[in-house]
């Protein structure tokens, strides 16, 4: 639907610079400001809880409490209190976050990979029972967490696997809906004559889609992994059912613990708070460094 | 079965072709999907039909101290999840969330999604991030932050003095609202992403005929972005049946948050009992909810959307 075939730019994509509204009815000047106020009301809503989460980090334990909380206070100390977090108990943080970083750039990279072939084979090959397949999958969407990470940890618990990297690992690597988004964009983004081209010069079935339809599918290998990338990072139950160990935690996991212990220990608080901002980080500068390639993916996934 | 060979494939005899290999591109095939289905199957299906065969076990012991077995007890477990207060109540609970969270969720980010596909405002990718922003935030550590910002020592709003957004009246709304927070951007990227596929070239008979941009957007742009809204829909009614995480936090804050407060926690606090064969009754009751509702949904809509 986008990707390759969007011809007519559209040009509400360009920030600042609109369409002239040359031909449009006269746009008055109150639906402008009632539109534009709704969005700076909108605006404030969604960033002043992390604004206050940024201005809390730079705070003391004492001035944490004893000043506003939206606006900073002296000593700022951000980067002290990131370095005294980085540092707290044998760097158990930096521990954690390597941990969700390994889990959800290895999960999420091995299970776009895994779901985009699954998809394109859906979309550019008829078989007998593709649709049942197909079906089966979808179904997969459905399923709730605890559902599965329940007999997951009996299964587990039976191979030695409860407790390890593996037990968080191995079923992140599954994402139905990654099958689906990759199923709609290869039937509407890789052309049929190309692969067929591709096959009178000789390629195989695999390099064809690893030289030809990888490349014409980006945007949605994009969205696939981001998304995916996101579901790992935000888990939590599964983690909470398979780990006790706390050096093998995620971030969510990790900070859920600190979090519950902060009335018996109190100097956990700013810990918290100074971890959390240091949690979202690394998602906002993916959104925002990938958000060309998303977007158009998201719409292919939206439209159908 | 065939059809696979109706294929422009060239001038092969066709016979001979079809008897030695009626799928085309079999090893490709199954080399495609392969990974994906062992993986799905190992940690998707089979877990389902173990938590399917669990719940139809019970155990037993002998004596309050005797060694405990496992027997088939049928529908037994089944029983106890019909007569089961808790878990209803907590089902009353997210389908009462449901009702009033997610159409004021969806409202708003359809209406933020037509604004930022109008010609009215200006600083339209500024705002999209923006509200795009905390989809960013796990849900856990949303809780975590917003639950500060609920409590009166570190909250920088001073109606957290007079309003206990913790207590067991308000809980339920200020978990709606982390929710919210969350997830509006998320779905209003979705519905964005499908208006900005619709071609100009619509809006200029109506343009012509003297629309305005509301009546654009009411009678032309909502109507062919449905598809993409009972999308999100679906994904909410998934998301709010299977609530866990953010109630779960805010359980390490509050007591007005019990251990049985969504469905999911009903089969979590069951499993830690232990008891397995009634939580995977539990969780198997759960996911045909999920599934009757999802599809109800999607019927009901269809019709409506393109009868």
């Amino acid at each position: 639907m986008s990707g390759p075939t969007t011809t007519v730019p559209t040009g509400t994509d360009t920030g600042g610079v609109d369409l002239p509204p040359s031909q449009g009815p006269r746009e008055n000047r109150l639906s402008v400001l009632l539109a534009t106020g709704g969005l700076v009301v909108a605006a404030v809503y969604f960033l002043v809880p992390i604004w206050w989460l940024v201005v809390a980090s730079s705070k003391s334990q004492a001035t944490l409490v004893s000043t506003g909380g939206l606006w900073f206070a002296s000593p700022f100390q951000l980067f002290s209190n990131v370095a005294d977090l980085f540092a707290f108990r044998d760097s158990l943080y930096l521990r954690w976050l390597a941990n969700s970083i390994g889990y959800a750039v290895l999960g999420a990279g091995f299970g776009t990979l895994f779901a985009v072939m699954a998809g394109y084979a859906l979309a550019k090959y008829v078989f007998r029972g593709r649709e049942v397949v197909f079906n089966l999958i979808l179904g997969g969407v459905l399923v709730p967490a605890t559902a599965l990470a329940l007999p997951l940890f009996l299964m587990f618990s039976q191979v030695g696997l409860v407790d390890t990297y593996w037990a968080v690992f191995l079923p992140s690597l599954v994402s139905p809906f990654g099958v689906y988004l990759a199923r709609i964009y290869a039937a509407a983004s890789v052309p049929e004559p190309l692969l067929e081209a591709a096959r009178l010069d000789g390629a195989s079935e695999f390099r064809a889609f690893f030289v030809i339809a990888m490349r014409l599918m980006k945007p949605a290998l994009v969205t696939i992994f981001l998304f995916q990338f996101v579901v790992i990072w935000n888990n939590f139950f599964l983690p909470l059912v398979m780990l006790s160990n706390e050096r093998l935690f995620p971030i969510t996991l990790g900070l859920y613990t600190w979090n519950s212990s902060i009335n018996q220990a109190p100097e956990l608080r700013l810990f918290v708070i100074v971890g959390s901002l240091v949690s979202i980080l690394p998602l906002l500068i993916a959104f925002l460094g990938l958000q060309r390639f998303w977007q158009s993916g998201l719409s292919a996934g939206g439209v159908k | 079965m065939t059809t696979a060979t109706t294929a422009p494939a060239g001038e092969v005899p066709r016979v001979v072709a079809r008897k030695r290999d009626p799928i085309k591109h079999k090893g490709a095939i199954i080399g495609f999907l392969a990974p994906f289905v062992v993986l799905f199957t190992l940690f998707y299906a089979i877990p389902v039909l173990y938590a399917l065969y669990q719940s139809f076990f019970k155990t037993e012991r002998k004596g309050t101290f005797g060694a405990a077995t496992t027997v088939f007890g049928g529908f037994e477990q089944y029983q106890r999840v019909f007569s089961s207060s808790e878990f209803w109540t907590s089902i009353g609970r997210v389908l009462l969330l449901f009702i009033v969270q997610v159409p004021i969720m969806l409202g708003l980010a359809l209406l933020f999604a037509l604004l930022l596909d109008s010609t009215v405002v200006r600083g339209k990718k500024f705002f999209r991030l923006v509200i795009f922003a905390p989809y960013a935030v796990p849900g856990v550590i949303a809780a975590i932050m917003w639950g500060f910002l609920y409590v009166p020592s570190l909250s920088p709003f001073s109606i957290t003095e007079n309003v206990d957004f913790l207590g067991s009246g308000l809980v339920l709304w200020s978990i709606a609202n982390v929710i919210t927070w969350v997830f509006c951007g998320y779905n209003m990227l979705i519905i964005f992403s499908a208006l900005q596929a619709i071609p100009q070239e619509i809006y200029e008979a109506a343009r012509t005929d003297g629309a305005g941009q509301v009546r654009i957007a009411w009678s032309i742009k909502i109507p062919i972005v449905l598809p993409a809204i009972i999308l999100t829909f679906v994904f909410s009614i998934i998301g709010t049946l299977q609530l866990f995480n953010e109630p779960q936090v805010f359980r390490t804050i509050t007591s007005s948050v019990s251990s049985t407060y969504t469905p999911n926690m009903v089969v979590y606090s069951t499993s830690i009992v232990p008891n397995y064969n009634l939580s995977a009754a539990y969780s198997v009751v759960l996911a045909l909810s999920t599934f009757v509702l999802s599809f109800i949904f999607l019927k009901v809509t269809q019709k409506r959307a393109f009868a």
